[in-house]
């Protein structure tokens, strides 16, 4: 047995193992990518359709560079196609205004890769921004969603509010980051490599924060990442991404049994 | 020839839409002041950071300027006699030039950068993805309370880079030249005087030495906020966002003065 079959077996393993405890996704879908090309020096997207249904995780894998966090970017407006259409919630995303545009992004969390976290603010500063912007509650109330919001990312809050983002280590800032993103309760969560440059144990805990949020908050979620065994443990379906093309669209049980040698190489 | 005639082109054509972007910020800057959400914590942060973090190098570079000045006129107009006329010289070069441009000059050197150099490490490590996430529009929260606080901070830092530049004048007058501290503030206040008054209280001089630093200030926090938020490529690109904002402050700085100077030729009348 090759080592890239061991792996493969080890996955399936995995897979067979886990306890999927995931909403059952219903059929209507929350995001949706139709036919969609962006260009930048080169083309980055040719074509891409992709749907998350609500309540479903959604994983899109695939090599670096292949354009994985640029469809996150397009889900949020921050970068508008060449073509194609893009849909959230209902909304064509291509034909809102840029407030519309805002307002849209209020419904969607995104934690960064580098967990983008506001430097010159505290923990505390940085999870209570959104609720700031975009709710009318008192400080009061924003002190204790706040709290809620870190006791549920598993850190806590009197150790890590006050403290700047330079103070804390990787792991800590990722889970901040889900802390920020989730704090109006978005109905969205987007995830761009969430488990990047991470040791194994915090890796584990940020798929437990992932699945905890799937099971607890029933949010429908988009994580990007190429880090194959870490998304499928909290995958309900995968597409995968090769030169801007959707080239895989199913279970990461069906990713594991495809024959498809660039599927096996990938996950190999 | 054609390949270069393309890229000459090109770069016509960057530099055109850079131009019209830089343009299309600061008009979308200036109406957030107008309408809410109005970011006035943020405000006073920079007012603060532009306004009190500058004092200390406008209040030297206004120091030693005036005590310069009056060393090397007196040379000059010792050998005439009229020294007691370095209180005029003094006066209307801070008033008119020195003052508003080389505060102008030592502010952009030290807020452009700092203001180019936060927004695009911000640009690099998404901070500005996220904040576009929560809904938050960058320029309202960003661009406005940078440029607002420029354009409220740079005429009082000019206030003082003429004050103290005419008190260092003073210092070498009676210390070195030995003029009486009345015949120069005599001297100053005579030349402030001559150039007339716009509603017949407030010296013409005062008027376009006030006009300028709020063009300065606008100038310097738009050229900064347009550096930062067009930053690219990582540290690298960060550093020379900063250098460029400053590199570019100076050169607009000084042309701006000019145009400025012109301008109020024109509409303060010839006495100025």
């Amino acid at each position: 047995m090759t080592a890239a079959d061991e792996h493969l077996r080890v996955i399936r393993e995995e897979l067979e193992g886990d306890e999927r405890d995931s909403p059952a996704a219903v059929a209507d879908s929350l995001i949706e990518l139709e036919d969609v090309f962006l260009t930048f020096d080169k083309p980055i997207l040719k074509g891409v359709s992709l749907e998350a249904r609500k309540g479903e995780t959604l994983m899109v894998a695939g090599e670096s560079g292949t354009g994985k966090s640029t469809i996150l970017k397009l889900i949020l407006r921050l970068l508008i196609p060449d073509s194609g259409r893009i849909t959230v919630l209902g909304e064509d995303v291509g034909a809102l205004t840029f407030p519309e545009a805002l307002e849209l992004r209020k419904q969607i969390g995104m934690v960064f890769q580098n967990a983008a976290l506001f430097d010159s603010l505290t923990v505390f500063d940085n999870i209570a921004y959104p609720l700031r912007e975009n709710t009318d509650l008192d400080d009061e109330r924003i002190i204790e969603t706040v709290r809620e919001k870190l006791d549920f990312v598993d850190l806590d809050p009197d150790e890590v509010m006050l403290q700047l983002p330079s103070q804390l280590s990787g792991g800590m800032r990722k889970r901040v980051g889900v802390a920020r993103a989730i704090a109006t309760d978005p109905c969205i969560v987007l995830y761009d490599e969430p488990t990047a440059g991470l040791d194994p144990l915090t890796v584990g805990r940020i798929n437990e924060l992932i699945r905890k949020l799937q099971r607890e908050l029933k949010v429908t979620s988009i994580l990007v990442t190429h880090d194959i065994r870490a998304g499928f443990r909290v995958a309900d379906r995968v597409n995968l991404l090769r030169h801007g093309e959707i080239v895989f669209d199913g279970s990461p049980e069906e990713m594991v049994a495809a024959n498809d040698s660039y599927i096996k190489s990938f996950l190999s | 020839m054609s390949s270069f005639a393309g890229a000459v082109e090109t770069r016509i054509r960057t530099t055109a839409h850079g131009v019209l972007e830089y343009f299309i910020l600061g008009a979308r800057s200036l109406r957030f002041a107008f309408s809410r959400p109005f970011y006035w914590r943020d405000l006073l942060v920079q007012m603060d950071r532009i306004g009190v973090g500058s004092l200390p190098i406008v209040l030297l570079t206004g120091l030693f300027t005036g005590m310069v000045l009056a060393l090397q006129s007196s040379v000059e107009l010792t050998r005439f006699g009229a020294e007691v006329y370095i209180g005029n010289l003094v006066g209307a070069s801070m008033v008119r030039e020195l003052g508003p441009v080389l505060c102008a000059l030592m502010v952009a050197g030290r807020a452009a950068s700092g203001i180019a150099a936060e927004l695009g490490s911000m640009k690099v490590t998404e901070q500005i993805d996220a904040l576009q996430s929560f809904g938050t529009d960058p320029i309202r929260k960003l661009a406005t309370p940078r440029i607002l606080a420029g354009l409220l901070m740079l005429p009082v830092l000019t206030v003082v880079t003429d004050v103290i530049g005419i008190f260092g004048g003073l210092i070498v007058a009676v210390f070195r030249i030995g003029i009486t501290a009345d015949a120069y503030i005599q001297g100053v206040l005579s030349t402030l005087a001559q150039s007339g008054f716009l509603l017949g209280i407030i010296p013409k001089d005062f008027v376009a030495g006030l006009i300028k630093p709020v063009a300065f200030g606008g100038i310097i926090t738009l050229t900064s906020c347009f550096y930062g938020l067009n930053t690219k490529g990582g540290t690298e690109g960060v550093g020379q966002a900063a250098t460029s904002a400053v590199v570019v402050c100076s050169v607009l700085i000084l042309a701006t003065n000019y145009f400025l100077t012109q301008f109020m030729f024109v509409v303060l009348g010839p006495g100025r």
